[in-house]
């Protein structure tokens, strides 16, 4: 026990400031003001892989290492759509999992919100659209916000967050 | 298929006429067996009709099919193995998960909190990578080598790029295949990080999950670095590698790895003396070494359950026959077993980061590949963080890819798992799954 308590206070608090939100990165802004202030600062996150190689989920898992400290923004990732307030999906969607992302989707109550990330994810990426490859996320659910990046850093993935969070104009 | 086709084709014009026949009608429309068969040979005629219709030709030609008459898309009935009796109910997981990771069907059939049976149904992370690869050229298919399976970026690249060299002829400079050992155990040591953590945090203790989580980052910001990227994607290509490594660098992986080293064996010390991590990890998920060898489990899982198998050790390419790399071991087979095996290949790859700072040769980064202008086909192997990547590669004429396989080390270990979770209980379930890691995309291609 006390090596454990050691060794936290030798590391101390490792925490960064988030990034600003990125205009570029809106496709649609859907949501208003009203219900963004109603969301808050506390956001419920489902996070969908369609079909990735995993290198953006290994980049969104980052997100919660004590650097970036996601929780601490109050943003939790959820263990089910129906408790989700945004779908961060990487992409491509493959043929197999277009089904279970449309049903995903579906079982997100509104208002949502959805954030593609990755290259394949923002445009099917290197594997496109095939015989198994339905390529962008917005080919089978509509996006709010688009994260390029292959795969996206870490604070890229938690600027596009608070980006399609952010109070519209 | 297509080469036998045109072979006949060539031999004796117009005297075959090959017809495919859907099992699938409810699926295969007109519209899809047109654009499925032109990936194959577009002399290919696809046919396709009602149920009833189906049936009948398939009983002519003595075939079985198993898909019944009323079948909507996405509605299937998939032939899961049930079992049945008192008490025994199923559960159904994925292919969206709890938890942020890759996309497949868990079919556990229990009673009370004892799984009697497992079975995995995968490939909904099939994306095409294979027929992707054919539309290719030789070097632009690095780019998707690395992306097969995310964590596993540079033994992808490597074995791609082993293959291209050989069917090349080509010699590699000394220094670009030491390079390559640095980024491969800088892999190893990321990933072993990251699962070591999640493997703390599955046992209830979150302290893990926060130490390692931050040294993981360490690591890879150093990789963004020195390398330009964080899981070092593409870094390996045909003929070398992208980014030579200054002084500084070096100084700096040096002082890393000893930090590291220090680090992770005070870490290891925590979670040795955890009685309630410990409790989980022991005897949970066994493996025997008597079922590893007889379902062909490979990589450091193979390793936990005492199977002396490492391509580095047993089959050393360049510059591991120079390097000596200690081998780790475990005959226990269980999660504590893989942990342990985890921490042990984690420093031994510390050690080799060392070694190759210091003894890495003077030389070029990269050497210009020839053009591809004949069929040639040849293999790539690299014990990658997880095992052996397989990958065969086939060269066409114009510099372009006839056919590539990837084979990942996770298509022989998959099958272990429906093994190892028998007669544990399910909340054991994450725990044993992530003591193995395996790559869903790597295995549905």
């Amino acid at each position: 026990m006390l090596h454990i308590l050691r060794q936290i206070a030798k590391c101390g608090i490792k925490t960064e400031p988030p990034p600003a939100p990125a205009d570029e990165m809106v496709i649609v802004a859907r949501l208003q003001k009203t219900i963004l202030r109603v969301l808050g600062r506390a956001l419920t996150i489902r996070q969908i892989d369609a079909g990735s190689c995993n290198g953006c989920e290994l980049e969104i898992h980052a997100l919660a290492n004590p650097y970036y400290n996601i929780e601490g923004l109050g943003i939790r990732f959820v263990a089910s759509p129906r408790h989700a307030d945004l779908l961060l999906v990487t992409g491509p969607v493959s043929k197999h999992m277009a089904i279970a992302l449309k049903r995903t989707y579906d079982a997100t109550p509104d208002p949502k919100l959805v954030v593609a990330v990755g290259d394949c994810g923002c445009s099917g990426g290197i594997f496109g659209e095939s015989y198994a490859s339905c390529g962008r996320v917005s080919n089978v659910i509509p996006v709010d916000v688009a994260v390029p990046g292959c795969p996206p850093a870490p604070v890229a993935i938690l600027q596009g967050i608070l980006t399609a969070i952010a109070p519209g104009p | 298929m297509s080469q036998a086709i045109d072979i006949v084709q060539k031999q004796a014009p117009n005297t075959l006429r090959s017809i495919f026949i859907s099992c699938d009608p409810a699926r295969d429309t007109p519209e899809v067996l047109r654009s499925y068969l032109a990936e194959f040979h577009p002399s290919l005629i696809g046919l396709t009709g009602t149920w009833q219709e189906t049936k009948d030709v398939c009983k002519q030609y003595r075939v079985y099919f198993s898909t019944p008459p009323e079948l909507k898309p996405g509605e299937e009935d998939y032939p899961f193995v049930r079992v049945s009796g008192d008490g025994v109910h199923e559960i159904a997981v994925g292919p969206v998960h709890a938890g942020t990771i890759e996309p497949g069907h868990f079919r556990f059939q229990v009673v009370g909190e004892k799984v009697l049976r497992l079975e995995e149904r995968l490939s909904f992370a099939h994306k095409g990578i294979e027929k992707r690869f054919e539309t290719l050229s030789i070097a632009d298919g690095s780019r998707l080598a690395a992306r097969i399976s995310g964590d596993s970026a540079v033994a992808y690249g490597w074995a791609y790029a082993q293959a291209v060299e050989a069917i090349a002829g080509l010699e590699l400079s000394q220094r670009a295949t030491w390079l390559r050992a640095l980024c491969l155990e800088r892999e190893r040591v990321a990933n072993h990080l990251g699962d070591l953590g999640y493997l703390g945090n599955d046992g209830g203790f979150a302290f893990g999950l926060s130490q390692f989580s931050r040294l993981k980052e360490d690591v890879l910001r150093l990789n963004r670095r020195v390398f330009g990227h964080r899981l070092l994607m593409d870094v390996i290509v045909p003929g070398g590698v992208t980014h030579d490594i200054a002084p500084e660098s070096t100084a700096e992986m040096r002082t890393q790895c000893a930090s590291l080293d220090r680090e992770i064996r005070l870490l290891r010390d925590i979670y040795d003396d955890h009685a309630g991590l410990q409790d989980r990890f022991r005897n949970c998920g066994r493996v025997t070494n008597e079922l590893a060898t007889k379902l062909g489990l490979c990589g450091f899982a193979a390793r936990a359950s005492g199977v002396a198998d490492d391509l580095r050790c047993n089959f050393p390419l360049a510059p591991y026959d120079a390097l000596a790399v200690r081998r780790a071991g475990n005959r226990d087979g269980d999660v504590a077993a893989r942990v342990a095996v985890r921490f042990d290949e984690t420093l031994e790859s510390l050690r080799l980061i060392d070694v190759i700072l210091d003894a890495l040769p003077q030389g070029d980064i990269i050497t210009a590949l020839p053009r591809f202008r004949e069929f040639k086909p040849a293999l790539g192997c690299v014990e990658g963080w997880r095992g052996p990547v397989w990958l065969a590669l086939e060269s066409g004429p114009t510099d372009a890819i006839r056919r590539c396989h990837p084979h990942d080390p996770s298509w022989q270990n998959w099958p272990v798992i429906e093994h190892a979770v028998i007669g544990n209980i399910v909340p054991d379930f994450p725990l044993i799954n992530k003591s193995f890691n395996l790559s869903y995309s790597g295995h549905d291609l």
